[in-house]
C-alpha cells in the first residue's frame, strides 16, 4: 500500500499552514488513518509546538536524511491519538541542509508505512518550498481573504502546476462572516473566481484556534469549535466524501446558519 | 435595506480588493508587462484588419486562467474580445 503525500503550502507566511497541517493530520487519524506529519520548515520548526510535542524531540528530519539515525527513530508518536506521528524539522540547520532528491526519497519511504504523509511547507518560493513539494503527489494551498495572501497563493498555484502538482486544492482560512456580510471581506465566490482552483474548505476565524494552539492541542478535537467543525469537513472531503460548503451571505444569522449546517440545532438530550 | 446594499455594492472594500487583485494577477501570471500586451494588441489589429473592420477602441486583450478540458488542469489563457464592425469583402484583399 502506498499512502498519499500531501504538501500544505501558501507562499505567504502566517496564513495558517502549520495549524492546517496539524488539524488535517489529527482529523485523518481520528478517522482511523495512519498519518505522519512532516515539518519541512528547516530552521524555523513550529509544527512540534502546535502539536504539543516539543519536549519529545530527539532526532529530526536532517538527522534522518544524513543517516545519523533510522527513520523510525526520528518519528515521535503522539500518544493522544491512535496512529499519528511527527517528523520534526531541524532547528539549528538551514534549508540547504537537504535537497529535493532526499526529500523525495523520504516521502516515498514514509508513504510505504502510512496512509497519509502531510508535509508542512515553509513560507516563500525558494529552496525550502522546492524541498517540501519534491515528494508530494497532492497539494493544498492555504490562503486568507486578503489581497497579499491571495496574490501569493496565485503564484504558488502557478509554481505547483509547473512542477507537475496538478489541481491543487484551496483552503480559505480565517473568514470573518460579519465582514463578508458587510462587503468588507472577499467571499468564497470572489476567491474561487480569482484563483480558479477547487475548494477544499473554508475555515471561519475562531478564537479557539489560539486557545488550542496555546495548549498544543489541535482544535479539530474540540467539539464546540466552528473552526474545528470546518476542519472535520475538510478531512471528510479529503477522504472523498461530498460535504456542502457553508453559505456565508444568506440573511440567516451566522450562528443559526452554522448550527443548521453542522446539525447542532437539535435540542440537547 | 436591499436597495441600500445594492447602492453600496460598487464601493465596498472587497470589490476594490477584487479588482486590484485581478489587475495585479494578470501581470504576475505570465510575467507580462502592459507594454507587451499592447504589442500583441497592435499585431492582432494588423492581422485581423485584413479580413474585417474592427472597433480598435473596444478591443480588449487580457491574460486569465482557464480549466483545460482534457485533464481539467488550470492553464493560463489569452482572451481577446474584438468587436467587429463589418466583414471585408475577401475579393478586395
Amino acid at each position: 500500500m502506498i499512502g498519499e503525500v500531501i504538501v500544505v503550502t501558501s507562499g505567504k507566511g502566517g496564513v495558517g499552514k502549520t495549524t492546517t497541517t496539524a488539524n488535517i493530520g489529527t482529523g485523518l487519524t481520528l478517522k482511523g488513518k495512519s498519518v505522519v506529519l512532516v515539518d519541512a520548515d528547516i530552521g524555523l520548526r513550529n509544527l512540534d509546538v502546535v502539536m504539543g510535542l516539543e519536549n519529545r524531540i530527539v532526532y529530526d528530519l536532517v538527522d534522518v536524511v544524513e543517516g545519523v539515525c533510522r527513520l523510525r527513530q526520528a518519528l515521535i508518536k503522539d500518544k493522544r491519538y491512535p496512529n499519528l506521528f511527527l517528523l520534526p524539522a531541524a532547528q539549528t540547520k538551514d534549508k540547504n541542509a537537504v535537497n529535493p532528491e532526499q526529500m523525495q526519497k523520504l516521502a516515498t519511504d514514509l508513504s510505504e508505512e502510512f496512509d497519509y504523509v502531510i508535509l508542512d511547507c515553509p513560507a516563500g518560493i525558494e529552496q525550502g518550498f522546492k524541498n517540501a513539494i519534491a515528494g508530494a503527489n497532492k497539494a493544498i494551498v492555504v490562503t486568507t481573504p486578503e489581497v497579499s495572501a491571495v496574490r501569493d497563493a496565485d503564484r504558488i498555484i502557478g509554481l505547483l502546476e509547473a512542477s507537475g502538482l496538478r489541481n491543487p486544492m484551496l483552503i480559505i482560512n480565517r473568514i470573518k462572516m460579519e465582514m463578508v456580510k458587510r462587503g468588507d471581506m472577499m467571499n468564497i465566490d470572489d476567491m474561487i473566481d480569482i484563483l480558479a482552483i477547487d475548494l477544499l474548505g473554508v475555515i471561519p476565524d475562531d478564537d479557539l484556534i489560539v486557545v488550542s494552539t496555546n495548549r498544543g492541542e489541535p482544535v479539530i478535537a474540540t467539539e464546540q469549535s466552528l473552526a474545528g467543525q470546518a476542519y472535520r469537513n475538510v478531512v471528510r472531503r479529503l477522504m472523498g466524501e461530498d460535504i456542502p460548503f457553508m453559505n456565508l451571505e444568506s440573511d440567516d444569522g451566522f450562528f443559526k446558519k452554522m448550527a443548521k449546517l453542522f446539525g447542532l440545532n437539535k435540542k440537547k438530550q | 435595506m436591499d436597495l441600500f446594499k445594492w447602492f453600496n455594492k460598487s464601493t465596498s472594500s472587497k470589490d476594490i480588493a477584487k479588482e486590484r487583485l485581478k489587475l495585479v494577477l494578470i501581470h504576475d501570471r505570465a510575467n507580462v508587462s502592459p507594454q507587451f500586451l499592447e504589442m500583441i494588441k497592435g499585431e492582432l489589429i494588423k492581422v485581423i484588419s485584413d479580413y474585417m473592420e474592427i472597433d480598435e477602441e473596444g478591443l480588449e486583450i487580457k491574460l486569465t486562467r482557464t480549466k483545460r478540458e482534457i485533464d481539467d488542469s488550470t492553464v493560463p489563457a489569452l482572451v481577446a474580445n474584438i468587436p467587429i464592425k463589418r466583414m471585408k469583402d475577401k475579393g478586395n484583399i
